[in-house]
């Protein structure tokens, strides 16, 4: 594994797929549910005005069959715990120690979930406090739980899917919100390509059901609020309709599949991951649109968008998106934005649609969203950071 | 491209032509140097905030750059900051805010922290108050740009701009092996041929009280409070637990045909990196330590060496009970017989735990070692633990020829990465 190849001298394969979300579980129901037109599942109820996309009725001890390890974890660990072992039940390599064994995994992660009653019930006791510093670390001595602090540490999903799943080839953990997954699924992507290594898991976990991360965005204005309405729609922008989600793909050398006897769901034909300097108008739009054009445009392409709905960034996306004349599909309008997840959640969605030779239909009310007349060969996905990085990948079918 | 240029792999070789560091010795590497071989200690009392029912009331915090409070990811920012700009000045190359690589940044994960929280509670008016009335606060656009701030990614980013650094940043945690990671994908990407240069560091900058408060919670801080100098004592039978502190370092990597096209000075040569992770425990270590052996033994063959080839160990000796005795499990495992010839030191005996820069600041130091002959001491070294016989430099630093060091950083979450340095090639 010393050899000096540069990218792309070698393909890489999508050969599992590990996808949990507000529509289901398992690329079956992902499939079902967004051929069927039903529209989102949104709840604009339990954090209103706040929408979120919340996840689906899992059973998590189908992946995590320790309790003692569920409880180790806070919600978002949990999801993309349960999503890497779906993905590596996928590929056909979960529970084969030999191979987890060299398998190098990099995953795109927030972190920090608070015990919203405990923090509520400091601030509580503190704003009545006259001795502040002192009474806050009372509070935190005999009010925090030693778990949570693993529980909030962003290396820990990374850390559990270890103890759960055995992958212990290599363990790395990017932070950064939607670039992240950019980013993961590209140093993942690009070590196979140059031969640093053969298998990987790659993705990440967004638990939308989380006040303190409404609270972070909310912060700045970006979230969706009152009723939900497409992205890309009559109102490009309506704010991030925020969805809870794990997605995780496996990504092989073809070599090492076809030793294994493993069948490629797709090839991962390149990512691409870009910085605007935001401050410039028009730099993303710009950026959007070098980028598209790198990975290409020619026939039987349909782009899977990440756009979040966030202002700035989505209507810039939408410029770039509407000049390529490619039909679109917004997947925040499908499976709410995902943040640190989006990006490989696209992924494994552009990859369940090549193996069926067919893009998913267009849902109402965005009319970016063109049908794709003929079969489908080549899915871009997009990635606009609904602050920060542009990022991009090519998806394409086998043989 | 010529043979001198790559490794007996067909590599190109990764060199270092710069170096930045910024501890709670001190900013700068040469004052942190003559500090570090002098056995002086950073550790002292934290006055940043009121310590009454701490169980630790000691770090090695950094407390020279601002006269007031500000959140973790600001000082975080301005250790990187000054680490970077340091390194870069050394390297000659990428001045001026135009670095023409890409930047790879261990980096503390981020939240809104208690003073951020109290002031958003106190835009509430009734009481009790709920989490949720949290939202309503931030909803009001009074604190806006807390958003950019407690972001992840907010730190590298501010980086970027500040050094000009090629697309997207990189910010990554793998805990307190994070530095090391930051180095390691670094040195990946110019085998790649991805870029000729690339600027990697880590920064911590987040010592405040919760997270004191977590790290006792788990039990991993000493309570040694009474002489905070001696209370990291690595490898020291009376180790009780690591000292939180913080820091940064930064190194310039370049490819060793870039950096001599341009005349620069190679300060080491970036060898090899070797990683596995540990499924045993989220906090402890597998007890037959091979995952420690596992990641030092990939990093020497990454480096095409043997054991016998290093001439020093830059521990991670966190003087944690646990990490050092693992960790002469481990070095035993690899080294053997042999293990008793090569002196090993922990730079924590001086800087504390630097948790996400721990892994680049003693990369940095592994090079100074290296250029300036001398290996820093395990100070606090004063009752010796028999079931963990290591020559480790005790208290005195020790004039050495060093041509080769591996420098293990091992984390929470089952992280184990080891860096293989060495001289500039002959």
């Amino acid at each position: 594994m010393h050899d000096a190849q540069r990218p792309g001298q070698r393909d890489v394969w999508i050969t599992g797929i590990g996808l949990v979300s507000s529509l289901g579980e398992g690329l079956d129901a992902h499939w079902a549910a967004l051929n069927a037109g039903a529209g989102p599942h949104v709840d604009a109820e339990t954090f209103a005005p706040y929408v979120v996309h919340p996840l689906v009725k899992v059973n998590y001890d189908q992946q995590i069959p320790k309790k003692g390890d569920q409880r180790q974890m806070e919600a978002w660990q949990r999801i993309g715990t349960y999503a890497a072992g779906l993905a590596l039940d996928s590929a056909g390599v979960a529970k084969n120690a030999e191979i987890l064994g060299r398998t190098d995994m990099v995953v795109a992660a927030g972190g920090g979930e608070r015990d919203f009653q405990v923090d509520a019930a400091i601030l509580n006791d503190l704003l009545a406090s006259n001795d502040w510093g002192r009474s806050l670390n009372e509070r935190l001595l005999s009010d925090l739980r030693p778990t949570l602090s693993l529980a909030q540490l962003s290396n820990l999903l990374a850390g559990n899917i270890s103890i759960v799943h055995g992958v212990t080839g290599s363990s790395r953990t990017f932070m950064g919100e939607e670039s992240s997954g950019v980013d993961a699924t590209r140093i993942a992507f690009s070590r196979i390509a140059a031969g640093q290594s053969e298998i990987g898991l790659v993705g990440g976990a967004y638990n939308a059901e989380r006040e303190d991360m409404l609270l972070l965005y909310a912060l700045n204005g970006l979230c969706m609020t009152g009723a939900f309405r497409p992205v890309l729609g009559t109102e490009p922008a309506p704010g991030i309709p925020s969805g809870s989600m794990g997605a995780f793909l496996v990504l092989e050398s073809p070599e090492h599949a076809t030793a294994r006897g493993a069948k490629p769901i797709a090839k991962l034909s390149g990512v691409w991951s870009e910085r605007a300097r935001r401050s410039a108008t028009g730099s993303v739009a710009e950026k959007v649109k070098s980028l598209i054009s790198t990975a290409g445009t020619g026939p039987a392409t349909v782009v899977y968008s990440g756009a979040s709905g966030a202002a700035g960034a989505t209507e810039a996306e939408g410029e770039a998106l509407k000049a390529s004349g490619l039909p679109v599909r917004v997947m925040a309008n499908r499976i709410g934005h995902g943040f640190e997840a989006q990006f490989t959640a696209l992924l494994g969605l552009a990859a369940l649609s090549l193996s069926h030779g067919a893009a998913i239909p267009p849902v109402a009310g965005a009319p970016v969203e063109a049908p794709l007349e003929g079969a489908l060969d080549r899915v871009i996905v997009t990635s606009v950071g609904h602050w920060r990085g542009e990022g991009a990948a090519l998806v394409e079918k086998i043989g | 491209m010529a043979q001198i240029h790559n490794d007996k792999f067909g590599r190109p070789i990764v060199v270092v032509t710069g170096i930045g560091i910024v501890t709670s010795l001190g900013q700068g590497k040469a004052e942190n140097w003559k500090k570090l071989t002098a056995g002086e200690s950073g550790i002292h009392r934290i006055t940043r905030f009121p310590i009454e029912g701490m169980r630790t009331t000691i770090a090695g915090t950094v407390d020279f750059l601002f006269d007031e409070r500000v959140a973790a990811p600001n000082l975080s920012q301005k250790l990187a900051t000054l680490a970077a700009e340091e390194a870069i000045s050394e390297a000659g190359i990428g001045g001026n805010g135009d670095f023409p690589g890409p930047l790879f940044a261990a980096v503390p994960p981020v939240e809104i922290e208690w003073p951020e929280r109290r002031q958003l509670a106190e835009q509430v008016t009734h009481r009790p108050m709920v989490y949720h009335d949290l939202l309503d606060a931030a909803a009001t656009g009074k604190f806006r740009a807390w958003h950019e701030r407690f972001l992840f990614g907010s730190v590298a980013d501010a980086l970027a701009d500040r050094f000009g650094t090629r697309g997207q940043p990189i910010s990554l945690s793998t805990a307190c092996a994070s530095g090391a990671t930051a180095i390691q994908l670094g040195v990946e990407a110019i085998r790649r041929g991805e870029c000729d240069v690339a600027l990697a560091l880590g920064t911590d900058g987040s010592v405040h009280p919760e997270a004191l408060i977590r790290f006792s919670l788990l039990s991993a801080l000493t309570t040694a409070n009474d002489n905070p100098a001696e209370a990291s004592r690595p490898f020291a039978k009376n180790r009780d637990g690591f000292v939180m502190a913080e820091g940064a370092a930064a190194l310039v990597l370049e490819s060793y045909e870039h950096a001599r096209a341009r005349g620069a000075k190679i300060l080491a040569v970036l060898e090899g990196a070797g990683e596995m992770a540990d499924n045993f425990h989220r906090t402890r270590s597998s007890p037959d330590a091979k995952p420690i052996i596992g990641c030092m033994r990939r990093a020497l063959t990454d480096a095409g060496i043997t054991p016998e080839d290093v001439d020093y160990i830059n521990a991670h000796g966190t003087s944690t009970p646990e990490n050092d005795r693992m960790e002469h499990v481990g070095l035993s495992g690899v080294f053997g017989e042999h293990l008793k010839n090569v002196p090993i030191s922990s730079n924590k005996s001086m800087i504390g735990h630097t948790l996400t820069a721990a892994g680049a600041i003693e990369a940095a130091f592994s090079v100074l070692t290296i250029l300036n002959s001398r290996i820093p001491p395990t100070i606090n070294y004063n009752i010796p633990d028999p079931a963990i016989p290591l020559d480790v430099v005790p208290n005195v630093a020790r004039d050495a020829t060093v041509n080769r060091v591996i420098s293990s950083s091992f984390g929470f979450g089952g992280q184990n990465v080891c860096l293989v340095v060495a001289g500039e090639p002959a």
